[in-house]
């Protein structure tokens, strides 16, 4: 019998007082914010506000205290993501080192990097990206050619990685490139590199179709890191790296990011909307709520200490389609002609996420790489 | 997950009485009796029966569970429309009689007309596309008297059966009703039950019957993939087969995952929301599911001969019962809209 279990999200009685606090906090700290703002959602982008939900204790809240966390569970620090996804909080200042780098640290890293670097990550204040995709390496990680050679003291590394999100804005990379003999998975590595203190980094924009600058070329030429940057053990980097993605796929930002068409749209439609549009609403809201039962399972999974990549890739697969179809949706209830320059909630929103969809289904990994993790898991592969 | 106790009594049970032989029989109108008496000796359609009225007193969750796990091996018995029934008439303190039961009306709007002569009750009226009404001992009806709803048990005898049925050739009956009720037959219904909550706990088991083929669905597409070779190798090999079953397979889980959350509400008060979303969800998963499901299994998943349509018949009838998407859709819809955008998101995490 082939079964792909999704376990009843664990109960948690703190939850409901925790998202009243998170909720007045994002109503005091979000009313400037325009809709068009809201609308970049978590590629948002602001340390100021980062820094407040640091003092909120709300990054790294599940990490031991004695690295600047708050020892609370998985649910509770659901609560904080998916609050601020739906309100369109700019919180990419913080998003990837609180859901994965943090994460990762605390797992392999040492005690100086952690003591060092956990305490800033939960105050806001350190910002990471990933340096995983390559030129010739996308959706093919293993394919990965940047390679660090050990040199006195410490790596040398040379290559070049894509797609780097907000390696303009961080403090640090977690780096995925080669370190010894091998093919494909073998000898294969992480470092942790400090942006601000590594030579031989050239990090230059790629704009993106809609124009924004959020991924950047980073180029490594001779760049020196002490061996102290080696993050976990050397060659495992392969292992690593696969057991970040449950986490990267499975959270709220891979079924919200449209979130906030549906909401402008409802104001748009108003309280006694025609029936073809009552069916649409209710038909996302359903898919909507199923999503959220399914990421706050895998939630509790990762709590339990399980591996639920297969059931990460579930959810980023029908996540990303749900987040597709909403703009698709309002686009044919609401007469209108989409403009960005528009300073309608609803156009502004919908003009935004409609250029923006077609990277859903493609970062974090591709929609064909999460249908070929579910074939392994259906033991197809 | 880890299954219950009552959840492998039933893989089990179901596992040695459910054969395809039956399933062609009971489709010829051969009511599979011996299956039947194993299931009741077993006592699950009084899952959802509480302690002192003769039941378990289990959680509902764990008492609709069976219906998954009948689901997947689409077990030919009015299973759901018995625990239904027996839960109606234990909220209303009437005797459960033993034998396979079904519940009236079934089709949103039918209402039956229940009035009252000195000590006797009358019921009188028509009710559509009764599942398994040829085969029940009795009904238990829900109609309302003086604006309060009433549960009715109504015996074979008080009505007449017409026979219809649904894509899977499932009885679902039109039984004309001109009967006369000794009033131990009549009580009000338990607090909170009316018409709305009957269709929601029928749509729930539905869902979760829906889950549960196409469950099997999976795993049969998935099978037949590593076994059936074309172009000298398995079929599943090839890409384009595994995205199939991919898309299947998410389907799937999600409607599944939507399945459990409504058995888990229907525990909680019948909270709409959650069972309102696993109709949507489920009902749309049948569709694709289905329909994925042959296209893998290709010509020989169409012949009468394998067993594939024994699940896909029943999703295509499944999702339009107790209500589609759309009538679903639409109540979620009028909700929230009429909530307005600012409580969207605060309806959606406290449903």
């Amino acid at each position: 019998m082939v079964d792909l279990p999704f376990a009843p999200p664990p109960p948690c009685p703190e939850a409901e007082t925790l998202r009243q606090e998170v909720r007045s906090f994002l109503a005091d700290a979000l009313a400037d914010r325009t809709p068009a703002q809201r609308a970049e959602s978590w590629q948002g982008h602001d340390p100021e506000f980062s820094r407040k939900v640091g003092v909120k204790g709300w990054i790294g809240m599940t990490w031991p205290k004695q690295y600047g966390g708050q020892e609370r569970s998985a649910l509770e620090r659901y609560v904080v993501l998916e609050e601020m996804l739906a309100a369109g909080a700019p919180v990419s200042h913080h998003w990837i080192a609180d859901r994965q780098s943090g994460p990762l640290l605390l797992r392999v890293g040492t005690d100086e990097q952690k003591d060092t670097i956990l305490p800033r990550i939960a105050r806001g204040e350190a910002m990471f990206c990933i340096g995983m995709s390559e030129p010739d390496s996308g959706s093919d990680l293993a394919a990965t050619r940047t390679r660090a050679t050990s040199v006195q003291g410490g790596y040398v590394v040379n290559g070049t990685k894509v797609w780097t999100s907000g390696a303009h804005q961080a403090d640090y990379m977690i780096l995925f490139c080669r370190t010894g003999q091998g093919e494909r998975h073998e000898g294969t590595s992480q470092f942790l590199v400090d942006l601000h203190a590594t030579s031989g980094i050239s990090i230059r924009p790629i704009y993106a179709m809609t124009g924004e600058h959020h991924f950047n070329e980073v180029v490594f030429t001779d760049a020196f890191l002490p061996e102290t940057s080696l993050l976990g053990k050397e060659g495992d980097g392969w292992n690593q790296v696969t057991s970040e993605l449950a986490y990267e796929r499975s959270g709220p930002e891979r079924f919200l990011s449209s979130f906030l068409v549906m909401s402008e749209m409802l104001r748009v439609l108003g309280p006694e909307p025609s029936e073809r549009a009552a069916i649409a609403i209710g038909r996302l809201a359903a898919h909507i709520h199923a999503l959220r039962r399914m990421s706050r399972s895998v939630a509790g999974m990762l709590q339990a200490g399980e591996n639920p990549a297969l059931q990460a890739a579930l959810v980023k697969e029908l996540g990303n389609s749900l987040e597709q179809e909403i703009p698709e949706i309002a686009r044919l209830l609401v007469d209108c002609e989409p403009s960005l320059e528009s300073e309608d909630r609803f156009l502004a929103t919908l003009s935004l996420i409609t250029l923006h969809a077609p990277s859903f289904s493609l970062r974090g990994g591709t929609r064909e790489i999460m249908r070929g993790m579910i074939a392994r898991g259906l033991g197809l592969r | 997950m880890t299954e219950s106790l009552i959840e492998a009594t039933a893989e089990r049970l179901f596992g040695d009485h459910i054969t395809t032989r039956m399933l062609a029989a009971a489709e010829q109108g051969t009511f599979p009796a011996e299956a039947w008496q194993a299931v009741e000796d077993a006592g699950l359609p009084r899952g959802l029966v509480p302690e002192e009225a003769g039941g378990f007193g289990m959680p509902a969750a764990e008492a609709l569970a069976i219906l998954r796990v009948a689901g997947r091996h689409v077990v030919p018995l009015p299973l759901a429309e018995t625990m239904a029934a027996s839960w109606l008439l234990a909220g209303a303190g009437l005797d459960i009689p033993d034998g396979p039961l079904t519940i009236a009306p079934v089709v949103k709007g039918e209402t039956l007309t229940l009035s009252r002569r000195g000590q006797e009750w009358h019921l009188a009226g028509t009710a559509t596309r009764i599942p398994w009404g040829r085969d029940a001992v009795a009904v238990a009806v829900l109609a309302e008297h003086q604006g309060t709803p009433m549960v009715v048990r109504l015996d074979r005898g008080g009505f007449a059966v017409t026979p219809g049925s649904n894509l899977a050739r499932e009885p679902r009956d039109t039984l004309r009703i001109d009967a006369v009720l000794a009033p131990s037959d009549v009580a009000p219904a338990a607090s909170g039950v009316d018409a709305q909550a009957l269709r929601a706990l029928g749509a729930t088991m539905r869902s979760l019957q829906m889950a549960g083929a196409t469950a099997s669905l999976l795993s049969m597409s998935t099978q037949y993939a590593l076994d059936r070779t074309q172009f000298g190798k398995p079929i599943g090999k090839f890409q384009a087969i595994q995205h199939s079953l991919a898309i299947l397979g998410s389907h799937q889980a999600a409607a599944g995952a939507a399945a459990i959350g409504a058995a888990e509400a229907v525990g909680e008060g019948l909270r709409i929301f959650p069972i309102a979303v696993a109709k949507i969800r489920a009902g749309e998963a049948a569709g694709l599911c289905a329909s994925l499901a042959h296209q893998v299994h290709g010509a020989i998943g169409f012949t009468y001969e394998h067993s594939l349509h024994y699940r896909t018949r029943r999703l295509l009838s499944w999702r339009n019962e107790f209500g589609s998407e759309s009538e679903w859709s639409l109540l979620l819809g009028r909700h929230l809209a009429a909530a307005g955008p600012d409580r969207l998101w605060p309806e959606i995490t406290s449903a």
